[in-house]
């Protein structure tokens, strides 16, 4: 990810390592439930293979430009991980038209932002500016789709860059080290093993040319989803991509995106990460999971209302009721699935240990709250209210053009059509309790699935706290950044 | 509880002012209390925000981090529903409603459908007048709050954080976190939590706004509904804060490949005639893009970070200068003296015509790009209202940043930028950093 400055705000404020796969909204964020009408959302296909989605947001003089390419991480060849995230920020090393360093600058100069990110199914670059603004960061986003040109000094530093990005968002983060650890572990053929940003000694030698080849075999119209939101007109829009993309010739290298499948999961992996950094040690498992697939998207939708159940809501769902209301074995539990994903998706459980309760016996009480639900099943009652917040996400999620650019591109790059996605919410209303125990006895499988213990090292130096540290002995034993609430706001002081 | 999406929400939204045509109407409610609306009818809910002023500086001395965890308390069970049978009803109506409590505010964000709206703020004004704060409730959220100060203890970020907090402000509130110590918040008892509740909500305090689907008249009978059994007075606020920072370099050893850099000297009021000057000098230098002078030559040029940037904070009681980055532990030194560089460097220079204008159109264009929804909407209006700032500040707050000249960013650099007094705050283990004295 290109988005530094304010996810590095934002994972400040976050207490735990965690954080960041937990959703802060979880039923909107797993559910993502098609939101827009209709009638606000068309789509067609330019010649060249383009496709453009315009989604009609009319409230503010605001739209939102994303496009996504149908490259990732897991579309990367053995040895050169890393390299889907590394082109992207490259991305913005200047073309002919635009040299390097004026992408965004010139956004900025406008009153946009821009920005970049990159997953294991896509890598996505948007804008949002003035809606009378849209036809000049088309024109730009054009240009850079086969106009690239990178110098190699640019390239080098931009390699610390993402070095530096590694330290900071993994290296430096016990939680993030684990999930690495645990991902490398549940994905025994399939590159979602790899991570996004790359292994540390393979980024260290990519090259140009490893990104320049990228490029060339992933970057063309045909590989690639436009989405539009905002305060502009299906018309309107149709006449802008045909001028600026409609001329870029398509590639005749782009293959279906058929890549190395799991085996057959007989047997239960195990991990444990001792490090220093560690405060409060946590039990996490991640479970191979199926994903929504075109047509197809029952399980996948029987699965989000399993994680709901299970830990979506912190006062009522069954992990936390059975292992921090009832008994007092944790201090947070939690469930959590995303089933879109063009493979495998995951299914994740998480929890922290009450004070004297160790990892071994924590993990014993989630497995015996699973055995006791996989007999029992759920309150219908709490079923029923899922299916009501389900249907209100539609209407809450209008409120958020950017989220449903989002929502569109992540989905169509996974492989789901218009019509999945804008019959998903459907789908998740006509599951039924019987489909979620279905779902749950076929995931909730020790074999399918890899635990990861994160825990301190048994001779775990001092702890680092602010009493011991050499300038703070009269620092009061907390450390909340107390700066984060007016700083994580781009314009704290204005 | 969700103690996570309480530590997100936090963010004091310092309106961004901005555009003409945001129609805000200014709603007195039957019983006194004043509202500002931005009625739109086009999707059938409610954005609601409440703010208190005060927040976790309202704390007892003695009793630091109370606020902090009522804020987490209140939710958990109100009038005759416990924790679950309030989340329930909450719940079956798809309301949200959040509470955070930061430095300077306490505030409550709801989001409500119009379908049953009544029912959904029947139920917000149950947990805002009527919380049980049931003592197992208060056992579990308070450890769930030790939980994070623990994690707190072993955080870069937040080490470094409370560290600079600590050495600018001392024994003012603003010199510690409204969260507590893992001391302090183990002592707290029941009793404690329900004196926080009625210190930290008082009507003298409050601050409203809402957006979306709902008339003048209807939003009066609500927020009456809402906040009228509140008391009248809370806490005295505190006076103005000191400002200790000493200049120099602090080394916190902590064993990581990256150090984490806080860095900063005081700041501008925003009620300062030259405030305007000082926000688009801080844009060049550190602002929110990516072609700012010190992403530019901290990142782009040298590759010591992955990102870096500045804020001018104000608070209610304090203006300060910050700014944030991580970097290996051998390229801390480089970073530093580079950024010493470029303070020293505007303060007798300035910035360009052209940096000048760019800035201006950035911050002039992003601004009505700010106001793209209910929720959003409705928090800007609030942050506003706690600013004094006058409600048609939208209309005029453009003009202020053009009107910015070369002079004034001139002048106002020398004034704002003080190198000799800049504090550097590393938690890592730097190569080559000598801490001060």
């Amino acid at each position: 990810m290109r988005l530094v400055t304010r996810l590095a705000r934002k994972a400040r404020g976050k207490t735990r390592g965690f954080a960041r796969i937990m959703p802060a909204l979880p039923l909107l964020a797993a559910f993502s439930a098609f939101a827009a009408q209709a009638e606000t959302v068309s789509a067609f296909r330019l010649e060249n293979g383009l496709d453009v989605v315009v989604i009609e947001d009319h409230r503010a003089p605001v739209v939102v430009q994303m496009i996504w390419y149908r490259a990732g991480a897991a579309d990367e060849p053995a040895g050169k991980s890393g390299i889907a995230h590394f082109l992207e920020h490259l991305m913005f090393k200047g073309t002919d038209k635009v040299p390097a360093g004026q992408f965004s600058a010139t956004v900025e100069a406008h009153g946009g932002d821009d920005n970049a990110f990159t997953s294991w199914d896509y890598t996505a670059y948007f804008q949002r500016i003035a809606a009378d603004k849209l036809e000049m960061v088309m024109e730009m986003e054009a240009d850079r789709m086969r106009g690239l040109k990178l110098d190699p000094a640019v390239v080098l530093t931009e390699r610390q860059v993402i070095l530096e990005e590694r330290a900071q968002r993994t290296d430096s983060d016990p939680g993030a080290l684990l999930g690495e650890q645990m991902r490398a572990a549940l994905f025994m053929n399939h590159r979602y093993g790899v991570p996004i940003i790359g292994w540390r000694h393979e980024i260290a030698d990519l090259t140009r040319e490893d990104a320049l080849a990228w490029y060339e075999q992933y970057y063309a119209p045909n590989n690639a989803t436009l989405i539009i939101a905002g305060d502009v007109t299906p018309d309107q829009v149709k006449d802008l991509a045909e001028k600026y993309y409609g001329p870029i010739a398509p590639s005749e290298g782009i293959k279906p995106r058929i890549r190395p499948q799991e085996p057959p999961h007989l047997a239960e992996r195990r991990l444990t990460y001792a490090d220093e950094r560690v405060s409060d040690p946590y039990v996490y498992r991640s479970y191979l999971a199926p994903e929504r697939n075109p047509g197809d998207q029952k399980t996948a939708a029987a699965l989000s209302i399993l994680a709901e159940l299970l830990g979506g809501n912190g006062q009522t769902a069954i992990l936390p009721r059975a292992l921090q209301f009832d008994a007092q074995v944790a201090v947070w539990s939690s469930a959590f699935y995303d089933g879109t994903a063009l493979d495998d998706a995951t299914f994740g459980l998480y929890v922290v240990p009450a004070p004297g309760v160790s990892l071994g016996e924590a993990e014993a009480a989630m497995d015996e709250v699973l055995a006791k639900f996989l007999q029992e099943g759920p309150d219908p009652e709490a079923f029923d209210r899922i299916k009501t917040q389900i249907r209100a996400s539609d209407i809450y999620a209008k409120d958020d053009a950017m989220g449903l650019a989002k929502l569109y591109g992540e989905e169509l790059s996974v492989g789901l059509g218009l019509e999945d996605i804008q019959s998903y919410t459907a789908v998740l209303d006509e599951v039924t309790i019987a489909d979620v125990m279905q779902a749950a006895h076929q995931v909730l499988n020790r074999n399918n699935a890899v635990t990861g213990w994160l825990e301190r090292p048994l001779e775990a130096s001092p702890e680092v706290s602010p009493e011991q540290a050499p300038e703070q002995s009269a620092a009061p034993a907390e450390a909340a950044p107390r700066t984060e609430p007016a700083t994580s706001e781009t314009e704290a002081a204005e | 509880m969700m103690f996570r999406a309480l530590v997100a929400a936090v963010a004091i939204l310092i309106p961004g002012l901005a555009c003409a045509d945001i129609p805000i109407k200014e709603v007195k409610s039957p019983g006194g209390l004043t509202a500002w609306l931005v009625e739109d009818h086009n999707i059938p809910f409610t954005a609601l925000e409440i703010r208190f002023r005060g927040g976790t500086s309202l704390d007892d001395p003695a009793r630091r981090g109370a606020i902090y965890l009522m804020s987490g308390l209140i939710e958990e069970g109100a009038g005759d529903l416990d924790s679950k049978g309030f989340a329930e009803a909450r719940d079956s109506l798809a309301a949200s409603f959040s509470f955070a409590a930061s430095t300077d505010t306490f505030s409550v964000s709801a989001r409500f459908l119009s379908e049953n709206r009544d029912e959904a703020v029947d139920l917000l004004a149950l947990a805002l007048n009527r919380p049980r704060f049931d003592e197992d409730a208060v056992v579990r959220v308070r450890e769930q709050v030790l939980s994070g100060l623990r994690s707190e203890l072993r955080d870069p970020s937040a080490i470094a954080s409370q560290t600079f907090d600590q050495l600018a402000y001392g024994e003012h509130p603003y010199g510690s976190t409204g969260r507590g110590t893992l001391a302090s918040v183990a002592a707290l008892s029941r009793a404690d939590i329900v004196e926080a509740w009625k210190t930290a909500l008082a009507r003298e305090n409050v601050y409203i706004s809402a957006a979306g689907d709902i008339t003048t008249e209807e939003l009066g009978l609500i927020i009456d509904r809402v906040l009228g059994g509140l008391p009248e007075t809370g806490a005295p606020l505190p006076g103005a804060a000191p400002w200790l920072l000493p200049p120099g370099v602090s080394v916190i050893d902590f064993p990581s490949p990256q150090s984490v850099v806080v860095f900063g000297q005081s700041g501008i009021s925003q009620k300062d005639p030259d405030f305007f000057a000082a926000f688009v000098l801080n844009e060049v230098m550190g602002g929110g893009r990516f072609s700012a002078r010190l992403m530019t030559e901290v990142r782009d040029k040298r590759g010591l970070t992955y990102g870096i940037g500045t804020y001018l904070v104000g608070m209610d009681h304090s203006d300060s200068y910050l700014g944030q980055f991580q970097a290996s532990n051998d390229k801390v030194a480089e970073a530093i003296s580079v950024i010493r560089a470029q303070w020293a460097k505007i303060a007798t220079e300035g910035i360009s015509e052209k940096e000048l204008t760019d800035a201006k159109t950035y911050l002039t264009g992003a601004y009505p790009l700010r106001f793209d929804g209910n929720a959003p909407i409705a928090s800007i209006l609030v942050g506003m209202q706690m600013q004094g700032m006058p409600i048609d500040y939208p209309n005029t707050r453009n003009a202020k940043v053009d009107a910015v000249t070369m002079a004034d960013v001139k002048r106002v650099a020398a004034r704002l930028y003080q190198p000799e007094a800049l504090r550097f705050v590393v938690v890592g283990q730097p190569v080559d950093v000598t801490p001060s004295p």
